[in-house]
């Protein structure tokens, strides 16, 4: 066990896990943010995305003390007031089914407009492209990052 | 609080398949004003402060029961629906039996919930003229009120709760007639969405309990093998670990105060197994074994004239399918607090009932000693069908003395699943001079999944074919056979069951017929079609008509006769299953000597639409789901284990390899029938299809990228 200090959605917060932790682990059972998911523990499916320092990275691989002194961002921190442009584009698209990997998701679309304001269907593509979704929403989670991204939905 | 605190509740009721049971039910519980906890045991509740809430007895799994089923009460109730606020049911003794499966969540309460919600209507509107002193002719109920028009006064539903609750239940009431539904057939947006966007939405692996331990769980690694032995000292060494124990004779459970503790202690566990009969089973002689029971005689699932004796140009094929896992995002996971003479349960699960049944059983209680809350579901597919995760969880608890919640892995999902049976299929036909079928037998060769699990139907037939493999096409001398074979590979039932297997089987071959006949696949099944006839197969007619409409407007909307772009190429296939027509065309080019899926265009008559949002949801879903299926959706085992693990080595479809999918259903003021499968079965074959025009070559085994 040791202490971790690292910043969660803006609010500094230390943590006492052994450092090898995966940091989903101690996001949803310590912090009790529980709204990034486990999928399969190997960083191939995105369920748990949440960004550091402002990139996607995949938390259930990523030991804790690989993030300390950091800046997390997680699904509950991605808009301080209300919805984010994306969660409401999901929303008005209709996106989740089961929903489980729509966080996931969201937070893999958020890192890509903030570098790619106006994607192409090919950067969508490549963006997204390691977030699984069994439901097969694939072509609404599309056409909700373009709504996002001020593009109308179009393809 | 009013002086009818007490009575303030009203719930209309009407159990599921046991007739009109209806009742005003007093709250029980704590008693005293203002504190009153109130247990909703139907499907409706209004209180006083003009909340209306609607009971879900289905369990959500992302097919959008939360929203379509309140929204059948909710029109016959002429509810305001922005009041609805949305209950889930447990495990309970209402509601008749909870399953959520089949793709019958709309079939199986469609009566039910409309007739709860009229009843309450009735009653609401006889209130208000009893306290207006009017006639009840002169009153209608609307948008959550009841208006007196001549005088222009409204009553709001909360306002007339007491005077509802005083009077007779109507045991016959008029439903609405389709025309002037208000609130089925529009697009309202899911009440699940915003919470499921904001990460809020409480799925089984969310929920928690002051106190609860986490459990991960050790099991034999070969199929019906056992622990002989085991070391568990490193694993207490790992911080946190609290306990590690035998959950049955080949499982062992590792708890700990978090989740990372629980899998480090069962990662460093020692256990010895005996690998048992299953350790030199290997997929190759399960294959075997259904080519062998090919030689034995089926049970008859449908006939018609003798095919044996047709003449003609014969035609045959054989067609397989491999071992397929559900592979939901959310992996199997289960809360349980075991408190000595109760239970009670926290699960995702599309079997409520059977969790707490075989939750009673396991502990040594009485069914009513055991408490199901149901949780959302990261998906279902089938897979949480099964109750295996609730009886580990209620074992756990009960063993390590805490709220605990079993978390298995993806690999633990993976390889310790029920699957969707491996099957073979012989399918003969007999064509006439023009090239059409005068007979065809189909042999479907597969173990029994409700067979396996102790339950086997009547005379041979596994009790899902009824609703999954019917016949589709009204050939004169047509024989279907079930040929069942029995496996110790775990078995269950993955979305769309057996109508995948027989679709991929049929409507291949039907293509083959096409060819051999030299004829347009698609006008070649609409000849087929042509004549208006009704099949019975089992419980439910089919009607020519109505496939022959799907086959239609899929083929219109995909413009099947006109030329494709240099490169592309297009299968169609058509199926019925749970009640529902599907007609489907695939539009691909080949890369690299492999498909690349353009465009779906699906088409769908599944009777009255409730929600065309949801419909539209649940077949582009169905769609990626087959093509998962169909591509590269294939479990093996060798040495009697299961070799797959991950999304690695059991790669569902991304996005780079999603179709647009065009969605149409066909209007109709039917019945409802199901929804969330019948998309998925004609996907293969019609995607197989297609790689046969691109590249003259049959494909006669999934997956197709083996």
């Amino acid at each position: 066990m040791v202490d971790i200090a690292l910043r969660v959605n803006g609010s500094e917060k230390k943590v006492s896990v052994s450092p090898e932790t995966p940091l989903l682990w101690v996001l949803r059972d310590t912090l009790e943010l529980t709204g990034t998911k486990f999928g399969c523990g190997a960083g191939l499916c995105g369920a748990c995305t949440v960004h550091v320092d402002g990139s996607p990275i995949r938390s259930c691989s990523t030991p804790v003390s690989q993030v300390a002194g950091k800046s997390v961002t997680t699904i509950e921190g991605l808009s301080a007031n209300g919805l984010h442009v994306l969660q409401q584009a999901w929303i008005e698209e209709e996106v989740p089914q089961c929903g489980y990997c729509q966080t996931g998701q969201i937070m893999s679309a958020a890192a890509l407009l903030a570098k790619t304001p106006h994607p192409t269907d090919e950067q969508i593509t490549q963006a997204m492209n390691g977030n699984l979704c069994r439901c097969g929403t694939y072509e609404r989670i599309r056409k909700a990052v373009h709504r996002a991204a001020g593009d109308g939905g179009a393809r | 609080m009013s002086p009818f605190s007490r009575r303030e509740f009203v719930v209309a009721g009407v159990a599921a398949g046991a007739g009109l049971v209806i009742g005003f039910y007093l709250p029980h519980g704590k008693g005293g004003s203002g504190s009153e906890a109130f247990s909703p045991n139907a499907y409706l509740r209004i209180t006083p402060d003009n909340k209306v809430t609607i009971v879900v007895a289905r369990s959500e799994m992302g097919q959008g029961v939360r929203t379509a089923l309140p929204m059948i009460l909710a029109e016959e109730l002429e509810a305001d629906w922005k009041q609805i606020e949305i209950e889930q049911a447990g495990a309970s003794t209402l509601y008749g039996d909870q399953t959520t499966g089949g793709s019958a969540s709309i079939r199986s309460t469609w009566d039910p919930m409309r007739k709860a919600g009229a009843i309450a209507r009735e009653m609401l509107t006889s209130a208000a003229a009893l306290t207006w002193g009017v006639p009840r002719s002169s009153c209608a109920a609307e948008n959550g009120t009841v208006k007196h028009v001549a005088s222009n006064r409204k009553l709001a539903y909360g306002e007339l709760t007491h005077q509802a609750s005083t009077l007779p239940i109507p045991t016959d009431v008029t439903l609405k007639q389709s025309k002037d539904y208000k609130i089925i057939g529009q697009r309202l947006p899911r009440v699940d969405s915003p919470s499921k966007v904001k990460g809020g939405a409480v799925f089984g692996i969310d929920f928690r309990l002051p106190g609860m331990k986490y459990a991960a769980v050790s099991r034999c690694p070969t199929i019906g093998g056992s622990m002989t032995g085991m070391d568990d000292k490193e694993s207490k060494k790992i911080s946190g670990v609290t306990y590690v124990g035998k959950v049955s004779d080949s499982a062992v459970a590792v708890v700990a105060d978090s989740v990372w503790g629980a899998m480090e202690g069962r990662r460093v566990l020692n256990v010895t197994w005996d690998d048992g009969p299953n350790k030199d089973l290997n997929t190759a002689a399960v294959s075997a074994s259904l080519k062998q029971a090919a030689s034995k005689k089926g049970a008859s699932l449908y006939s018609a004239g003798d095919p044996a004796k047709a003449a003609g140009r014969r035609v045959s094929a054989e067609y397989q399918l491999p071992f397929m896992a559900h592979a939901p995002m959310e992996p199997g996971n289960c809360t349980a607090h075991y408190q000595g003479s109760k239970c009670e349960l926290w699960a995702p699960t599309q079997v409520p009932q059977d969790c707490r049944d075989s939750v009673a059983q396991a502990l040594g209680l009485d069914s009513d000693q055991v408490k199901v809350n149901v949780t959302l579901m990261g998906g279902g597919f089938g897979r949480r069908l099964e109750h295996d995760y609730a009886v580990e969880a209620a074992l756990v608890s009960k063993a390590a003395n805490a709220p605990v919640k079993v978390l298995w892995t993806r690999e633990d999902d993976m390889r310790f699943s029920t699957y969707r049976p491996a099957s073979l299929h012989q399918l003969g036909a007999t064509l006439d001079g023009s090239g059409y079928p005068v007979s065809l037998t189909h042999r479907l060769i597969s173990p029994s999944i409700s067979a396996q699990k102790g339950q086997p139907g009547a005379n041979g037939v596994d009790p899902d074919l009824p609703d999954e493999a019917g016949p589709v096409y009204p050939i004169p001398n047509y024989g279907l056979e079930y040929v069942t074979v029995e496996t110790p590979v775990p078995l269950g039932w993955m979305r769309s069951v057996y109508a995948l297997q027989a679709a991929f089987a049929l409507e291949s071959f039907i293509d083959e017929l096409a060819l051999a006949a030299g004829k347009d696949p698609l006008q070649y099944r609409l000849h087929l079609l042509a004549k208006d006839q009704d099949l019975t197969y089992f419980a439910t007619t089919w009607h020519t008509a109505r496939m022959r409409s799907v086959l239609q407007l899929a083929a219109e909307k995909a413009g099947w006769d006109k030329p494709l772009p240099a490169g592309r190429y297009r299968g169609v296939a058509c199926f019925g299953c749970f009640a529902s027509y599907m007609a489907e065309v695939v539009e691909i080019s080949m890369e690299k000597g492999q498909p690349r899926v353009h465009r779906v265009v699906a088409v769908v008559d599944c009777g009255l639409v409730i929600n065309p949002s949801i419909l539209e949801q649940q077949i582009q879903g169905g769609i990626v789901y087959g093509l998962s299926n169909a591509l590269r959706a294939k479990i093996t085992i060798e040495k009697g284990r299961v070799v797959q693990g991950n999304f690695d080595d059991y790669a569902p479809l991304r996005m780079d390899e999603t179709p647009v999918v065009e969605v149409y259903a066909v209007p109709s003021a039917e019945t409802p029938t199901g929804i969330g499968e019948p998309s998925v079965p004609p996907v293969a074959p019609a995607l197989c299809n297609a790689i046969y025009a691109a590249t003259k070559k049959r494909i006669r085994a999934l997956p197709i990228l083996n």
